[in-house]
């Protein structure tokens, strides 16, 4: 009897955390249920080819155009800006982490560049509204008060921790073997790092790379507060833009009602936020798998 | 000849490269204290923690604020903890090699990277409006319960990963069941890593401003939420869960957005706050994975 008992306390258990294991698979199926049913509610108003094609993002004026080119469009740039501060200082301080820095250098490093990643996004707003924009302002004195060049950098450095990091990670999992056949050949610890080490880890680089941009892709708070709200499709940095994710905090701090179209547009607009990190989501799991493969 | 003198060259010079990219994340991060705190240092002051937002800058403070975030934060860590280690469990030690594991497991690693504003539409939809509670406390926390899930489940998965096999052999083989080995031996063992990534995990939720926002969290909030405490019995008050509330990076967002001047040094003073709360759960964190780190030798 006691032994039954047991063994049905062990079954109760065993279901209970099958059911909080569960619980991550109902949370993606509930931000997909969530967006997909005010999604569907908005393109019973709004034609998705107008959605995709105009150019023009107007859904709190009088005048409504819901054209979501310009807000990709400020995504785009913003992100871009950022990878092309966070990918060459990312990459090069992994690859002196793994492969020329001492190892109490590393260890005290890598804390620090963690703390990077642990200030609040909000924080970095207001860095880069109150610091960084009047610094380029000094220098570019045609940039506006709110423009996109000010958040991507910012963001841009909130990204080289995660390069850095993963990349780092990737590089110091390649066997010494291989580092010792370059040596052997004659390579200088640069060349055995840019051509053996780092193809060898290509694919955990890809990943960081990949979940960098993801990152920059969803980041609300730097581009709301230093971007400026205005939606236009340009790829001048030196102009006030508005983002996918700025977008939505726009229209929250209003006040809303829902059901109305407005309400809508920011699930309309979250799903396609969605649909893009996922597949950048799905892309980087894929590459890390691949590198865990080859040599774990 | 020539040609190896300058591959020399240039290698030593990547160690000067290197340097500075690797410093160049430290030194912003130096300025950038730097700067918040000569902005903000003069605004620190008993009645700034102790006043409720107002018009003018100089009366205004962060009362409500902090309020708001420790409720949010003790709320968001009852619902998160307990699921995050019993999901973390089953996967780990229950779960078995197939598809549907799989699918939880791509399903997890894909959860972490979803932007958190779209959390925030989570919420909106889910906590807000369908099950009718409003923009609430317990919305909120909800909300950023499930934002913080998957880091949980990482870091739980990781610390039992690390516990031996053979801890679990033993207490097998002196007749204990797979639940009694788990609660009695495995956990104890891996609860440093798992705390040290449930605290991780906190010091982001901190820090989180868009999914409150978006679940339509106030930016000025003159009011407490209800008090836990009550004088009457049963002493505990759960009123406070269903009021409006404001969390301290919204306070900030709220002043760095103002056309005035005088709040910028308002939200500089906030950061400090929330600065200071942020890097003291990290260092705990650090110092317990150093210290766990150092003493278990399997």
């Amino acid at each position: 009897m006691n032994g039954r008992l047991r063994k049905l306390k062990e079954r109760l258990i065993e279901g209970a955390l099958f059911l909080s294991a569960l619980l991550s698979v109902f949370i993606t199926l509930g931000i997909i249920a969530v967006l997909l049913f005010e999604t569907y509610g908005f393109f019973g108003e709004v034609s998705i080819i107008d959605f995709l094609t105009d150019t023009q993002w107007t859904p709190l004026f009088s005048d409504k155009h819901f054209g979501i080119l310009p807000l990709f469009c400020g995504t785009l740039l913003t992100t871009a800006i950022a990878i092309l501060v966070a990918l060459p200082i990312g990459l090069t301080s992994a690859i002196f982490l793994s492969e020329y820095a001492p190892s109490g250098l590393r260890s005290i490093a890598k804390p620090f560049l963690e703390m990077l990643a642990a200030v609040p996004t909000v924080v970095y707003g207001y860095f880069a509204l109150l610091f960084i924009t009047p610094l380029l302002q000094r220098v570019i004195p045609s940039i506006s008060g709110f423009n996109a060049l000010s958040p991507g950098i910012v963001m841009g450095i909130m990204i080289i921790p995660i390069i850095s990091s993963l990349s780092e990670d990737a590089m110091h999992a390649v066997p010494l073997g291989l580092r010792e056949g370059a040596y052997a050949l004659g390579a200088t610890k640069l060349q055995a790092a840019t051509r053996v080490v780092v193809p060898s880890a290509f694919s955990g680089i890809a990943a960081s790379f990949i979940l960098g941009i993801s990152r920059a892709v969803g980041e609300t708070m730097v581009v709301a507060i230093a971007a400026g709200l205005q939606p236009r499709l340009t790829l001048n940095p030196l102009v006030p833009i508005e983002t996918v994710t700025a977008y939505i905090v726009q229209v929250s701090l209003g006040d809303t009602p829902a059901g109305t179209l407005e309400y809508r547009t920011i699930f309309a607009v979250g799903m396609s936020l969605f649909a893009v990190t996922f597949i950048l989501n799905v892309l980087s799991y894929w590459f890390t798998k691949k590198f865990r493969e080859v040599y774990e | 000849m020539r040609k190896s003198a300058l591959n020399k060259w240039t290698d030593r010079s990547f160690f000067a490269v290197g340097l500075i990219a690797t410093l160049t994340g430290l030194g912003v991060l130096l300025i950038l204290l730097t700067d918040v705190l000569t902005d903000g240092s003069g605004r620190l002051s008993w009645q700034f923690l102790t006043s409720y937002p107002s018009r003018r800058p100089e009366e205004a403070g962060i009362l409500s604020a902090w309020a708001g975030t420790a409720w949010i934060m003790a709320l968001t860590g009852v619902i998160a903890f307990p699921l995050g280690i019993m999901a973390g469990i089953h996967l780990e030690e229950y779960g078995k090699k197939n598809w549907f594991t799989g699918l939880i497991e791509i399903n997890i690693a894909n959860l972490a990277g979803v932007p958190s504003i779209i959390y925030g539409l989570l919420g909106l939809g889910l906590f807000v409006r369908t099950l009718a509670l409003g923009r609430s406390v317990i919305a909120g926390a909800a909300t950023l319960a499930l934002l913080i899930l998957p880091i949980i489940i990482l870091s739980t998965r990781e610390a039992l990963r690390s516990i031996p096999f053979s801890i679990r052999e033993a207490s097998y083989a002196l007749g204990s069941t797979k639940w009694q080995t788990i609660r009695y031996q495995v956990l104890p063992a891996a609860m440093p890593g798992i705390l040290t990534g449930t605290i991780l995990a906190m010091s982001r939720a901190i820090g989180e401003t868009a999914p409150l926002i978006t679940i339509g969290a106030l930016t000025y909030v003159a009011f407490l939420p209800a008090s836990p405490v009550s004088a009457e019995f049963p002493f505990i008050n759960l009123n406070g869960l269903s009021d409006a509330f404001t969390v301290l990076p919204i306070q900030i967002f709220n002043w760095v957005s103002r056309p005035q001047k005088g709040f910028f040094a308002n939200a500089a003073a906030g950061i400090i706050v929330l600065l200071t709360i942020t890097f003291l759960m990290n260092a705990v964190a650090i110092w317990l994975r150093h210290r766990y780190q150092k003493k278990i030798r399997w």
